[in-house]
């Protein structure tokens, strides 16, 4: 484990950037400030290629800048290490949250708030960093934290519209009530492992002392993460918020819920494979609810008419995918469909985004069509990504998801499989339905916005241009063994051992790969059939669809059901608590005993009559008793 | 029954009335007079009791000089408003003064007390011994009764100003 | 001789006797005479123990009591005579100003 000082840099210098924004960003202009910003996420990208290039197999660097908590034997550092897969996180959260920066500049060019937007951007950047580098499970859950508090504030940017609010508020409560169960595995993470004497959360103690847990206390600490893993990474039953999330800036949906932030879960999860190694249950669980949300998901994307509504649920599906990865133990699969994901999921959202700021802030695509000939490279990349999304044929998601799919296969989780493939067909109908009502066919716009349809400028269009070659080429590092192997397996070797192995022979591996493109490629065609007609219906309201229609369109009522099961009653419990209980039982307790004191002095003062006569009694009867008392004694 | 004990009777019931009717009669003046008879039958007692010394003095300062001073100030105020009675209060009040007397005639009839007197030689309760407690033994009290009266002399005459 | 019981006893009478007197008069001189009639009581006792006693200090205390009576009974009449000045009423009950 080599120091390396340089480490502290990577998330220090965004802060910075955060900071000067915050307060001379106004002096700044608009300009310089995004400049700075950009730059403050460059820097950092520049500093994790160079970490990269050398950080040899299998080695750490680490940086501890200081000791934040040191009590008796317990002793937590704020400290960066950097291994095989944090410095491929780290890649991707410098990488590409550079591009959306720079990408940020022309989008947000005509908001007045522009430097508050950068101010968020690279804050959040600080917090991913710190969340990707930190060494112990207590500096990762800060950025946990911080990451969740910069989505809040960024999904509801523009807070003159209270909707915008209320989204971000639902996005931090529900990630809250995730967060909660972490925050639970972490403490029965530590105490069970304080009451065998190691008192500690650093990742590298705890894969040595992990084993020492019974495998109840690994499976309750496993489960627990994971409830906080299903908020952040939007999973079956915290996903709500995502969708809901789609009310910021297009640039913050591409970052931060597709790229980086919901992959903090699998990140997190697999940061910890080998504590969920040691409990088998707490996986499979994992897997299912991998395979759950990513049906669910895609189910609901088929119907919906905004097009980041479509993106938000083909994010949460494509998580699916990576939870039933992590699920079947193949967590180098999980992080590189994270990798490939960021590609293409970036570019399709900054695509929409593009599309978006071409029609004047529509996004609704029953009033888009025919952008292809206004927009020529936000079409052609957006091609590339969706084909890439689809697993088209040596595009990066071919790679990755199709690593996926054949783990399930080969693990002998044949349902989850089948249902992975099936997912995988409708993913392929739906990103193609955007592509086609989206950009082809007669533009359905009004007169006036068609009037003003362009090409997004260029700060714009490169980074959709880098996207999309990253959404086909990085997929070839992790090839399978028939093609030319998979370099990026053997990085990641040293952390999770050997790639799993293929439990198969070639020609299955074959097979099922031909299958699955086989049900894209039906996916595909029945889209094009449905949508890409000349007299094809576009819109289509619920009661024309019929019931599931309806009920992919309302999202299964999900939002309503939470609402009636959990707010309705909570709401109703504050109303209890403040309308009665407070005023009634806790003032009542308070004034009860001030009236208390009030009425003992009310009976107390009749005797301050005020008449000496009654005084002189007084005396007498003390005399009284006194002289009693004294007779008593003779 | 020696003469004594009958002259002893005699003066007490003489006293008991003039009490009764110190705190009963109507008229303050009567009430006033009553008292005079009260003091002048207790230094009676004093003199009866070989303190001569004490029973003048009580004759010149009590019944001369205070209740002078009470009749002086009965004729200044001349009050003739009659008081309007409170049965309950009379009631309660001769309770407890009865209660107290119920507990304080117990304490002082036990039988123990000395029957027969230390015999008295003239010096007892003469001038002389008086004055020679009052000017060795008790010289600071006497001292500081002095500052005592000064003291009521100066507040009588504040207090009693009429205000300008 | 007398008994000292017969004194205490007697003394006692008259000291009740003022205790009435203090309780239940409506008028302020006949209270303030109803005190003096407690002291002159409490006198009785003093002597009656100095004779039994054979020594001069109860007389000695008679002398004093008998000074800071004469003290107390001219205070007493003043504030009579201020409170009269005001209220024109020589009646306890009708000076209730310290009542709650």
């Amino acid at each position: 484990m080599a120091a390396f000082d340089l480490l502290r840099w990577i998330p220090l210098i965004p802060l910075l950037g955060s900071a000067i924004n915050l307060f001379f960003g106004r002096a700044l202009g608009k300009k310089t400030a995004g400049a700075l910003a950009c730059a403050a996420v460059g820097a950092p990208f520049a500093l994790a290629c160079y970490v990269f290039w050398q950080l040899p197999a299998a080695g750490i660097f680490r940086d501890t800048v200081y000791t934040w908590m040191d009590s008796g034997a317990f002793q937590v550092n704020v400290s960066f290490q950097i291994d095989a897969l944090s410095a491929v996180m780290l890649l991707i959260v410098t990488g590409i949250g550079f591009l959306i920066h720079v990408y940020s500049l022309g989008y947000m060019e005509h908001d007045e708030d522009l430097v508050r937007f950068f101010v968020y951007l690279n804050l959040f950047i600080f917090f991913m960093l710190v969340l990707v580098m930190g060494d112990n499970l207590l500096l990762l859950f800060v950025g946990w934290e911080g990451v969740g508090l910069c989505s809040y504030l960024l999904v509801g940017f523009w807070y003159h519209d209270p909707n915008n609010s209320i989204a971000g508020n639902k996005a931090f409560i529900v990630n809250r009530i995730g967060d909660f169960g972490f925050v639970l595995g972490m403490l029965v993470l530590l105490t069970e492992l304080g009451r065998q004497g190691i008192w500690t959360l650093d990742f590298i103690e705890l894969q040595k002392h992990a084993s020492m847990l019974s495998p109840a206390i690994i499976s309750v600490i496993t489960l627990l993460l994971f409830v906080g893993a299903t908020g952040k990474s939007a999973q079956i039953p915290l996903f709500v918020w995502l969708p809901d999330a789609m009310a910021g800036p297009t640039p913050v949906s591409a970052l931060i819920h597709a790229a980086t932030m919901v992959t903090a879960g699998v990140y997190m999860t697999a940061r910890l494979h080998f504590l969920f190694a040691l409990a088998p249950e707490t996986l499979a669980l994992i897997a299912v609810i991998g395979a759950a949300t990513a049906f669910f998901a895609a189910t609901i994307a088929l119907t919906q008419n905004d097009i980041k509504k479509v993106l938000a649920y083909s994010t949460v599906s494509q998580l699916g995918y990576m939870f039933l990865a992590l699920g079947l133990g193949a967590f180098s699969a999980a992080i590189f469909h994270v990798f490939t994901h960021a590609f293409f999921k970036a570019c399709l959202f900054l695509g929409s985004g593009s599309v978006i700021h071409a029609m004047g802030g529509e996004q609704d695509m029953r009033k888009m069509g025919g952008l292809k000939a206004h927009m020529p490279i936000t079409y052609w990349t957006y091609v590339i990504a969706t084909l890439a999304i689809s697993g088209a044929p040596f595009t990066a998601g071919f790679f990755s998801k199709d690593l996926i799919l054949w783990q399930a296969f080969s693990h002998g989780a044949t349902v989850l499989w089948g249902i992975g493939l099936f997912t995988a067909g409708l993913t392929a109908f739906y990103m193609f339905r955007q592509l086609i009502m989206v950009f082809h066919g007669d533009c359905r716009a009004d007169a006036h916005t068609k009037a003003h349809l362009h090409e997004s400028p260029a700060v714009m269009t490169l980074p959709l241009i880098v996207l999309a070659i990253g959404s086909i080429f990085t997929g070839w590092l992790g090839a399978p063994e028939y093609l030319w192997g998979s370099s990026w397996d053997r990085w990641l070797e040293p952390l999770f051992g050997a790639a799993e192995a293929h439990h198969g022979s070639v020609q299955t591996e074959v097979t099922v790969t031909l299958i699955t493109l086989g049900v894209v490629a039906v996916g595909i065609i029945i889209a094009f059939i449905k949508y890409g007609r000349a007299d094809a219906k576009i819109s289509a309201s619920a009661a024309e669809g019929g019931f599931f229609y309806g009920l992919s369109l309302n999202k299964y009522y999900v939002d309503e059901f939470y609402d009636a099961v959990v707010v309705r009653p909570f709401t109703a419990c504050s109303a209890f608590f403040a309308r009665f209980f407070d005023p009634w039982v806790i003032d009542g307790a308070v004034n009860g005993v001030a009236a208390t004191a009030r009425g003992f002095s009310w009976i107390w003062r009749g005797l301050q009559t005020g008449n000496v006569q009654h005084y002189v009694a007084g005396f007498l009867l003390g005399t009284l008793a006194l002289l009693a008392y004294y007779l008593g004694q003779i | 029954m020696n003469p004594s004990t009958v002259i002893f009777f005699v003066l007490a019931v003489l006293l008991v009335l003039a009490s009764l009717m110190v705190v009963f009669v109507r008229n303050v003046v009567h009430a006033a007079v009553a008292l005079v008879a009260a003091l002048l039958l207790i230094a009676i007692f004093f003199i009866t009791l070989q303190a001569p010394m004490v029973g003048v003095l009580q004759v010149m300062v009590y019944a001369g000089a205070i209740m002078v001073l009470f009749l002086f100030v009965i004729m200044f105020l001349n009050p003739m408003t009659p008081e309007r009675p409170r049965r309950a209060w009379w009631a309660l009040g001769t309770i407890l003064a009865l209660l107290l007397g119920a507990l304080l005639l117990p304490m002082v009839s036990k039988g123990e007390l000395l029957a027969d007197p230390v015999a008295a030689t003239e010096f007892f309760g003469s001038p002389e011994s008086l004055a020679k407690s009052l000017f060795t033994e008790f010289v600071l009290p006497f001292e500081i009764a002095s500052i005592v009266l000064l003291v009521a002399i100066v507040g009588g005459v504040v207090l009693a100003k009429r205000e300008r | 001789m007398v008994p000292l019981n017969y004194y205490l006893v007697l003394s006692a009478i008259v000291f009740v006797i003022g205790v009435v007197g203090v309780l239940i008069r409506r008028n302020l001189i006949i209270v303030l005479m109803s005190i003096e009639l407690m002291l002159n009581a409490v006198n009785l006792t003093f002597i009656a123990f100095s004779r039994f006693l054979g020594s001069m200090e109860g007389q000695v205390v008679v002398f004093f009591v008998m000074a800071v009576a004469a003290a107390e009974a001219v205070i007493g009449l003043a504030i009579i005579i201020s409170v009269f000045r005001h209220r024109e009423t020589l009646d306890p009950q009708e000076m209730q100003l310290l009542k709650w």
